[in-house]
Order: C-alpha cells, then sequence, then structure tokens
C-alpha cells in the first residue's frame, strides 16, 4: 500500500530542532519499548496467560510517542482501546501494564479493566475505553474541566478511523468548537476499522480530518510514520489550544502490522493483501525511521540501537516475569471500587444497600 | 416551614450547592436563557452566570459524556435531560462511561456527576416522552437512582446527590413540579438509601417510589375511610442504594406487601423487591406480595385513556381488599 499523505522533513521545525541527543534517543527507546512489550504480550496471550481481547499497536508507535511527548502540566490523554501506547508514552511503567493484561491485583487497573482499560490519571492519562467513539465526549469532558478551572492545557483525545462515523464524535465536534474547548481529536487512521477499509466505510476515502470543517475547526492532515512530522503537526495543535482554546482535529496516516485485535485472523491476506503489510514494514516502520534518521545525523550507531532494544525486551520479560508472579484479584475485590462512597465507607456509603447478589 | 414547589426547591437545592461548591455547574438544554423548560432552573443563569449554569445543543450522548469527563476532572456537573426518556440518546455514555469508569480504572478515577430530570408518563406526549427508566439504570452496579416524590425530599435528596462522589441518576416528575409541600429554610440534606414512612399503618405496606407513593397515600386514606383498613405508606425514595431495613422492618409488621410504580411491570423495581421480600421474610408474610404498576403496553396518547395507563387510588383499594 501507498501512505494517503507523503511524509516531510519536519527536523527543522523549532520543536525538533532544539531537541537534544538524549531527547532523540529516549524517543527511539520510547517506541522500541512499546514495541518489545506488545511483542511480549502477543507470545504471551498465545499461550494463555491472559483472555479477553488485546489490539496491537505495533507499526504506530511513533503517533503516541510523538503526541504524548509534547505533553505539559495541563495537558491530558485519552484514547480507544488500543490504549497500551499511550499508556506506556506517558510514563506507566510495563509493569502495571503487563500485570492489567495478565488479570493480576498487581495491574494498573486491579485486574478489573484489562487490555483495553489502563488508566494512570496521576499522569494525566484517562484511558483506555472500549466502546468505538464512546471517548469522544469524555475528551471533551476533559477540555471542558482543563477550561473550567482556568488552566493553559488541552485534552488530546485519540480515535481511530472507524470512530469517525459515529455520532457522539461528530456532537463532540460541534461543541468543542461552540464552547471553545482545548481539546484535539486526534485520528490515528490505520484504514482499516476492523476488517472495513476506510473505501467501504467512508464516502470522501481521502481524507477524515476534513470533516472538521463542517464545524469550522482547524485541522491537519499528517503522514504518521515520522515521529518529527508527528511532534510538529502536534505542537501546532496544542499552541492552538493553549493560547485561544480552539479545537482541532489532526489526521494521522498509519498502519498497525496485527489485526485490529488478536482475534483477527483475516487481516493478513484477508481484507487486505499480505504484501501491503511487508511493504509498509518495509519502507514506513515508524522505528526504522528514526533509527536511520538518528544514525545518519550522528547520534545513534547500530550498537547502541541493539543495546536499546535488549534493554526494551529485558524490560519487558521482567515486566511478564512479575505479571506471571502476581496474585489474582480475590473475590472480595470484585465488590472494590464500584462505589466511591462505600469504598472510603463514608456516611452515604454505609447508609442503604449497595449491592443486589443476596 | 415555607409551602414551596416541588421545582422551587429543587432550584434552592442548586442555588444553595452551586454558592457552597465552585466545582457545581448546571449543564443541559435550555436550563439558561429559558429558565429551564420546566421552569425548575428558573432566574440561576441570570444570578449565576454563563459558567455555572450553561445551556447546550440538543446532543444527548455528548453533553452527557463531557459531564462525565469533566466530572474526572474534579467538577460537579449536575446534568439536565430535559425527559429522562431522552437517556436512551446517551445510554452509552452513562451505562459504559460514569457507570464504570471507577470500577475499570480499580478506583484511580471517581465520576461525582448528577444527571437529572423528569421521568414519567400520564402527560399525553406520547410514548417516546413517557419512559419510566429507573429500573433501566438501577440494574447497573456504579450507578444510584433516586426518586423525589415530595418537595421537601425533592431538595434534601438532590444536595447529598450533588455532595456524592458516586454518579446520581435523579429521576423527578413533571406532574409534581407544581405540587406545594413544607420546605425548611433552615438547611437541611437527605442522605441517599434513606426511606421514609410517608404513612404509618398497622395491615399492608404499601410500598413505592416518585409519584405513586401520592397515589398510595390517596388511596390509603380511601381504605381507612371505607374499609377500615390502615396502611402504611413507605417511600423508598432512593431505589439505589436501597433501604431495605425499612421495607423488611413494615413487612415484618403488618404481614403484607404491595409494590406500586408507574413503571412497567417486566424486571421493574417492584419486582426486585417483591422477590427481596420473599427470599427475606417468607415466614412473616401473610399473603404473596402484589404488584401494581403501569398497565403494560407503550404511553398511550389518548388523555383519558392515558389516566387509566397509570395507577389509580382505586386500582390499590381493589388490589388491597383482594388480600386483606
Amino acid at each position: 500500500m501507498e501512505t494517503a499523505v507523503t511524509a516531510k522533513d519536519h527536523a527543522a521545525a523549532p520543536i525538533n530542532a532544539k531537541l537534544s541527543k538524549d531527547d532523540k534517543i529516549g524517543f527511539l527507546r520510547e517506541m522500541l519499548r512499546i514495541r518489545r512489550f506488545e511483542q511480549r504480550a502477543l507470545s504471551d496471550y498465545q499461550k494463555g496467560k491472559m483472555g479477553g481481547f488485546m489490539h496491537l499497536y505495533i507499526g504506530q508507535e511513533s503517533v503516541a510517542v510523538g503526541t504524548c511527548g509534547l505533553m505539559g502540566d495541563h495537558d491530558h490523554v485519552i484514547t480507544a482501546y488500543r490504549c497500551h501506547a499511550h499508556a506506556l508514552a506517558v510514563g506507566m511503567t510495563m509493569n502495571e501494564c503487563m500485570a492489567e493484561l495478565y488479570g493480576k491485583s498487581t495491574g494498573c487497573s486491579k485486574g478489573k479493566g484489562g487490555s483495553m482499560h489502563f488508566f494512570a490519571p496521576d499522569k494525566n492519562y484517562w484511558g483506555g475505553h472500549g466502546i468505538v467513539a464512546g471517548q469522544t465526549p469524555l475528551g471533551l469532558g476533559l477540555a471542558y474541566g482543563i477550561k473550567y478551572k482556568g488552566l493553559k492545557g488541552a485534552a488530546l483525545c485519540f480515535l481511530g478511523d472507524g470512530a469517525v462515523n459515529q455520532g457522539c464524535f461528530y456532537e463532540s465536534l460541534n461543541m468543542a468548537s461552540l464552547f471553545e474547548l482545548p481539546v484535539i481529536y486526534i485520528i490515528e487512521n490505520n484504514k482499516y476499522s476492523m476488517g472495513t477499509s476506510m473505501e467501504r466505510s467512508s464516502v470522501v476515502k481521502t481524507c477524515l480530518a476534513q470533516r472538521g470543517e463542517a464545524f469550522a475547526i482547524e485541522w491537519a492532515q499528517a503522514n504518521g510514520e515520522d515521529l518529527y512530522e508527528v511532534r510538529a503537526v502536534t505542537q501546532q495543535a496544542i499552541e492552538r489550544a493553549h493560547n485561544t482554546s480552539r479545537p482541532t482535529i489532526l489526521e494521522f496516516d498509519t498502519y498497525r502490522y496485527y489485526g485490529h485485535s488478536v482475534a483477527d485472523s483475516k487481516h493478513k491476506g484477508g481484507y487486505r493483501p499480505e504484501e501491503e503489510i511487508e511493504k509498509y514494514k518495509r519502507e514506513h516502520d515508524p522505528i526504522q525511521i528514526l533509527k536511520r534518521r538518528l544514525i545518519e545525523e550522528g547520534t545513534l550507531t547500530e550498537e547502541s540501537f541493539d543495546k536499546i532494544s535488549d534493554e526494551a525486551k529485558a524490560e519487558a520479560e521482567a515486566s511478564a516475569d512479575f505479571a506471571d508472579a502476581s496474585p489474582i484479584p480475590t473475590d472480595e475485590q470484585i465488590f472494590e471500587d464500584v462505589y466511591f462512597e462505600v469504598d472510603r465507607q463514608t456516611e452515604a456509603g454505609r447508609t442503604g444497600k449497595h449491592f443486589f447478589h443476596d | 416551614m415555607a409551602l414551596i414547589e416541588y421545582r422551587d426547591a429543587l432550584n434552592q437545592a442548586f442555588a444553595e450547592e452551586i454558592e457552597r461548591d465552585p466545582n457545581v455547574v448546571l449543564i443541559g438544554e435550555e436550563v439558561a436563557q429559558y429558565d429551564g423548560a420546566y421552569k425548575v432552573t428558573k432566574g440561576l443563569w441570570k444570578k449565576y452566570g454563563d459558567k455555572r449554569v450553561v445551556d447546550t445543543p440538543i446532543s444527548e450522548a455528548a453533553f452527557i459524556g463531557m459531564g462525565i469527563g469533566a466530572s474526572m476532572l474534579g467538577l460537579r456537573p449536575v446534568m439536565e435531560l430535559m425527559f429522562w426518556s431522552f437517556a436512551a440518546v446517551a445510554y452509552d455514555q452513562i451505562v459504559n462511561n460514569a457507570a464504570q469508569i471507577r470500577y475499570m480504572s480499580g478506583g484511580l478515577i471517581n465520576c461525582p456527576i448528577v444527571i437529572r430530570g423528569p421521568a414519567n408518563g400520564g402527560t399525553n406526549v406520547g410514548a417516546t416522552h413517557s419512559h419510566c427508566p429507573e429500573n433501566w439504570f438501577a440494574a447497573i452496579p456504579g450507578l444510584k437512582v433516586v426518586n423525589a416524590a415530595t418537595a421537601y425530599d425533592a431538595k434534601g435528596l438532590m444536595k447529598s446527590a450533588i455532595r456524592d462522589n458516586d454518579p446520581v441518576l435523579f429521576m423527578e416528575n413533571t406532574l409534581l413540579y407544581g405540587e406545594k409541600g413544607e420546605v425548611p429554610e433552615e438547611e437541611y440534606v437527605i442522605p441517599l438509601g434513606k426511606a421514609d414512612i410517608k404513612r404509618e399503618g398497622t395491615d399492608i405496606t404499601l410500598l413505592a417510589h416518585g409519584r405513586a407513593v401520592l397515589t398510595a397515600l390517596k388511596a390509603a386514606e380511601l381504605l381507612a375511610a371505607e374499609h377500615d383498613i390502615n396502611a402504611e405508606v413507605i417511600d423508598l425514595r432512593s431505589i439505589r442504594p436501597l433501604d431495605e431495613d425499612a421495607i423488611l422492618a413494615s413487612v415484618r409488621k403488618t404481614h403484607r406487601a404491595i409494590y406500586i410504580e408507574e413503571n412497567k411491570p417486566f424486571c421493574g423495581i417492584g419486582a426486585q423487591i417483591s422477590s427481596m421480600i420473599m427470599e427475606k421474610c417468607f415466614d412473616d408474610l401473610d399473603a404473596p406480595v402484589l404488584r401494581i404498576t403501569s398497565l403494560d403496553a407503550p404511553a398511550i396518547y389518548s388523555p383519558k385513556v392515558e389516566q387509566r395507563q397509570l395507577p389509580r387510588p382505586t386500582d390499590i383499594v381493589d388490589k388491597v381488599l383482594s388480600i386483606c
């Protein structure tokens, strides 16, 4: 396949030009950590270590790392079910994420959320949401909260190309523009809403972000394979949110190497040709693109790349060991975290019957 | 005590909570400049301004979701649905986001939101605007469901709902907004999860929530005057959390119970409560627990017929006489 948007060189953009060597290596490390984490998760899934759905992000790492790397104190992130990468990119640990996949009580959600529901409000990370586009009004609400409190921040609300055809997304766009809320809707366009190509799901085949024009929202479509391009384009939207409290829609052209979820048997040679996947990996892989760039500018060597990659792999392995050794939730914990007032045993929580199984 | 309308009691609750807590914000269709479709929020926008009382477009899914997202950041949004029937448009946001976010985040995220509005039939507006959806939501762990029958209860329960740190769905009634009741001048709150004995009695327990409580009280007067039956009337007020103790204590005293509600019978609140009574005090019962509900069809428009679709005092009297 060919990408819809040709990559441009944004190395000279101010937000990139000021990056130190450590910054650049740091981004590469983050992308490698996400990839190695998910590779290990997939392997453990196939061994029966975990259940449920698992939607892998591999191939899209530049988008999560490029965008989340720009977050300041009052910038917030919320995303859909393909949420492992954003979680790691905002600073969640592999241990808490892997343990969540394993359904262990040491998981970020104590084993109550699973693959689609990672959260870390202390890192301004609000999930991890399972219903397609269901997070788009929540992102609007985060922006509402930021503005209500008088803070200079933005809500980065990620969605896939399938989510743009849900009604609540349009309601949210209208309100974002009408109320002047600092929300940035980031469409990660990996071309397939489950097994349905954009060709078969959207009437305009070449651009989704453009739909923002109906709501007087600024938008941009960019190639998502190059971290520098992601950063440069996203920074403009963040500045717009911070300085004018106006929303933006960004669309990043990207690609997932695996299926919609691990249960998607038709992704390779079914609804998309195997050659399409191989060509993207060969020509557009975000990790390889950054690696080449850093080697060319003398920031990185093959040896140092291998070292970072090995460290990420070792960290992922250690997280699997941690998850494996962790306890599962107790039966009593089924009833914890349902009601705040009950958990805290406040007067409200002690008044009346809250659970009805007996 | 002042004699004020149910709507004004709610209005007082909003005003007091807006003044008490800077994070309280009223949001919904026509709540601000129009003064509320039923004047429940009358004068609040003029008094508290654009920041605290906010009109929205007709976008229930987005504005309810927006309120949920804002509550995650610590705001206390009080969201109006012009009719609770419209919750169907925002169902995903309420059931998948408000109800589940605390659980799925392992307790890391709270959702201190109130969603409120009228939930009743009886106004000849057809089936789409006449739903009583308390059972749609009381069935969902993570949500709380409150239903106020009087002005006094409306104010006290609303203040508790706004201060509660969990999502509270507050169901009102357009037929009750103009009903007057005594409301104290001094501040008070009514805890969620506490039923109220609206009339003490010895012969049968009439259980109800919302406007059906008033219907039950009228029936109780008829039963006393015409049949020498002394009925106890218990108003649940809060459906989830539920005051199980109050219900069981009354049934153990009277040995008979009927649940009255304006909702439909299938898996209604009365079904849950009658099951609970059967399980917990079977040996105290002298008769089967019966239910009186809306007649089990969509709400009919025809004004004279719709009156017959909802429980009337005479329906209750007849049912009581069948077991007393």
